[in-house]
């Protein structure tokens, strides 16, 4: 046995106390670890998720350390940015030593001193239809949903970890064209302003843009999918070829037609991103709804007299829409890249707000001599599409039971 | 299959129609018209009403679209106003260019992504598996304009381009007409290498993906055993025996990708400078050319219907079942 499995406080027994002995006390030095450092115990035991909080919690206490002056001119009267940054901080450490308590002790305990394999996670020992317990021992999608975490961490928290100010532009001729430096990692661009703290925004603006555009397509696809199951006929085959005609479109020319028509800003960008993403869902839900309408347990609500409704949202959706999530997840991703793509060719976020896709365009034309103005945001993007994709993989993956090699 | 031919032609028929309508209404919901966007604002209103006029835009809505209609099956698509030529022939020159680069690149999609695909269910678990597996998740979520970009920082590195001359932009070098036949060939070719690899390889990561996933799925089945033991070679038996099973599912990702394809044909063609109809529909957009963008917003749609009805009758075409099951 190497140290490495043993409970590092001391808190964990004998090897022969584990047997048969699922819920053990623990000592007051590993109570202790996981407020001094939350997670460490886990992530020593050599999960993912003790990793994350163990990583949160030390980004959080750098950052208000770091920052200190800024959190101090926050409370003294700061934009809505800097407070949600503030309360992501205050939040944050709050969280991670119950999270170390909450779901990462009792893992560690029921495993006697925490062996590597096993789940994770709060629904430990499954429940839903997706299986956590898969998911958990996914190792892609435990990479990809600490590198998500790690990204929305760093977009909430953007206002204290920036450097500089994306926008300022202080003696441009002076400070413009820098190369990467301990100054500016990134470098500065063509107004002298600093990539990393533009980088850093544009994370907010990508992110923001991808999950509310999602949540309108998942809603619009949801809506469509479940009127077209549920109805059947006509209404049934004409919406199916609606969706079969967008879907005819390749999406970024439909969303090149419908933005050119319109004045582009960030609002407009979100709302055709999301008007253009819904028809997959659509097709999966209708599907869903589809084989679901006929199973024992919607007749028996039909039986017992439930109106449409009813049936619809209390017995059909909720067993309709695992498959949705995998979808959505896996969709944030596209989008994300469908707006770097309406960015860069100038129709999605309007400069000097910084958008991933907008840094690149304005890198192009200086590419050859200033590259990492246009290589670093490219780098982001294919860094957040990545771990999206991970965890709609891992997400799909745990849903089929085929696929995690369990049966094999 | 003729019967079967003839259904999926007819169905294609009413999407046309859809698509058709489909580009006249985003025309007519747009705040404004033609006129108002891109003309002069000193010009006196009784002119731009005459304009208006002139391009039928007084007329009743119905009218309007019976004619878009018409425009549409005669082939007359309108006047560019930014080129001051035919639509018609604007499009002309733009279409041959983005299906030779969207040909090469879905070939290269298809070769590159099921060799890829086939060796990693070969040596599955293997570290060359493991390796190819993290890069295709990560080219999979390369955005296309940016390894352009980053394509053409590569070859115009001095350590690079002192071996490897290619050009980064255009499709034609400057003393391209004083050239024989294979220099034009060759001369093309050099400059589709770069935008090819772009545009497909995002793609060719997606085919890997799939096909390694197909490929295990087939190896597992009896008659791969009985394949096996048989004596025939390991090559015998993946490539004769496993492969043209595994491909079955990978023809139908063509429908899948084809449209991912030609959205990215703009990116791309802006990128690399390609003239074709990405590049025209962008263009159009810039200078507010409405007849070019909704002609070539009509043929992107009509483009994937079509390549959609190609991958129906070659997925018929090579597993009969379809054809069958049909009826």
């Amino acid at each position: 046995m190497s140290g490495r499995e043993r409970d590092p406080q001391g808190g964990g027994p004998g090897p022969d106390a584990n047997v048969g002995a699922p819920r053990r006390p623990e000592g007051p030095g590993a109570v202790l670890a996981d407020y001094l450092l939350p997670g460490a115990r886990a992530a020593l035991a050599g999960r993912a998720a003790g990793t994350a909080v163990l990583g949160a919690w030390v980004l959080l206490w750098g950052v208000g350390v770091l920052r200190a002056g800024r959190v101090a001119a926050t409370l003294r009267g700061g934009v809505v940015d800097e407070w949600v940054a503030l309360a992501t901080l205050v939040i944050g450490l709050a969280a991670c030593p119950r999270a170390a308590r909450r779901w990462l002790a009792p893992v560690l305990r029921r495993e006697g001193g925490g062996v590597a394999d096993g789940a994770w996670g709060p629904a430990a020992g499954g429940g839903g239809p997706v299986d956590w317990e898969a998911f958990g021992r996914h190792r892609q999608a435990a990479v990809g949903l600490v590198l998500l975490g790690a990204l929305i961490l760093v977009a909430l928290l953007t206002p204290y970890l920036a450097p500089y100010d994306p926008n300022a532009q202080h003696a441009v001729v002076a400070t413009r064209f820098l190369s990467p430096s301990a100054a500016h990692p990134l470098g500065t661009d063509r107004f002298g302003r600093d990539v990393l703290s533009r980088a850093l925004y544009g994370a907010r603006i990508s992110l923001s843009i991808g999950f509310v555009a999602v949540a309108i397509a998942i809603s619009i696809g949801t809506l469509v999918g479940a009127g077209a199951g549920m109805a059947g006929g006509a209404l049934d085959t004409v919406s199916m070829r609606g969706v079969d005609l967008l879907l005819s479109f390749p999406r970024l020319v439909l969303l090149i037609a419908l933005v050119a028509l319109f004045e582009p800003g960030i609002a407009l960008v979100t709302l055709v991103l999301g008007v253009t993403g819904w028809m997959g869902t659509a097709r999966i839900v209708r599907g869903q709804v589809l084989s679901i309408r006929e199973e024992e347990y919607v007749q028996a609500a039909r039986a017992l007299g439930f109106g449409r409704w009813r049936v619809l949202t209390r017995h059909v959706l909720p067993n309709a829409l695992t498959p949705v999530i995998v979808a959505a997840t896996l969709g944030v991703g596209n989008t994300i890249l469908a707006e770097a793509a309406l960015s860069f060719l100038g129709l999605g976020v309007q400069p000097p707000t910084a958008s991933w896709g907008n840094m690149v365009a304005s890198g192009r034309d200086v590419m050859l001599h200033a590259w990492w103005i246009a290589a670093f945001p490219g780098v982001a993007i294919v860094l957040t599409v990545v771990s999206f994709n991970l965890v709609g993989d891992g997400l799909r993956d745990a849903l089929d039971p085929r696929r995690t090699g369990r049966l094999r | 299959m003729l019967r079967y031919t003839g259904r999926r032609l007819l169905e294609a028929v009413p999407l046309l129609l859809g698509i058709v309508t489909l580009t006249f209404i985003l025309l007519h919901v747009a705040p404004g018209d033609p006129t108002t966007a891109y003309f002069n604002p000193n010009i006196p209103p009784d002119v731009l009403e005459q304009m208006r006029r002139n391009l039928g835009l007084d007329r009743p809505l119905p009218v309007q679209y019976l004619d878009w209609l018409r425009s549409f099956f005669t082939g007359h698509f309108g006047y560019s106003f930014s080129q001051h030529r035919p639509v018609a022939a604007v499009i002309g020159d733009a279409l041959p260019n983005t299906l030779l680069l969207s040909g090469v690149s879905l070939v290269l999609i298809f070769v590159l992504g099921c060799a890829v695909g086939i060796v990693q269910a070969v040596r599955q678990y293997s570290a060359l598996d493991q390796v190819l597996t993290v890069g295709a998740l990560t080219l999979y979520s390369v955005p296309g304009f940016w390894l352009g970009l980053m394509l053409i920082l590569l070859v115009s590195a001095p350590a690079v381009s002192s071996w490897l001359h290619l050009p980064i932009s255009g499709m034609t070098s400057i003393g391209y007409d004083s050239m024989g036949t294979w220099g034009r060939i060759w001369d093309q070719v050099r400059h589709l290498v770069l935008p090819t690899i772009a545009l497909g390889l995002a793609s060719a990561a997606g085919v890997a993906r799939y096909m390694r996933g197909s490929m295990l799925e087939v190896i597992r089945q009896d008659y791969i055993r009985t394949a096996r033991a048989k004596g025939l070679g390991e090559r015998e038996v993946i490539l004769g025996h496993a492969l043209r099973n595994a491909l079955l599912p990978v023809v139908s990702l063509l429908g899948l990708y084809l449209p991912l394809l030609f959205g990215g044909t703009v990116v791309i063609e802006v990128v690399f400078s390609w003239p074709g109809m990405g590049r025209l529909l962008y263009d159009g957009i810039l200078a507010r050319d409405y007849p070019v963008v909704m002609a070539a917003t009509f043929l992107f749609g009509a483009l994937v219907v079509a390549g959609n009805l190609v991958s129906d009758l070659l997925y018929a075409a090579v597993d009969p079942r379809v054809r069958y099951g049909e009826r």
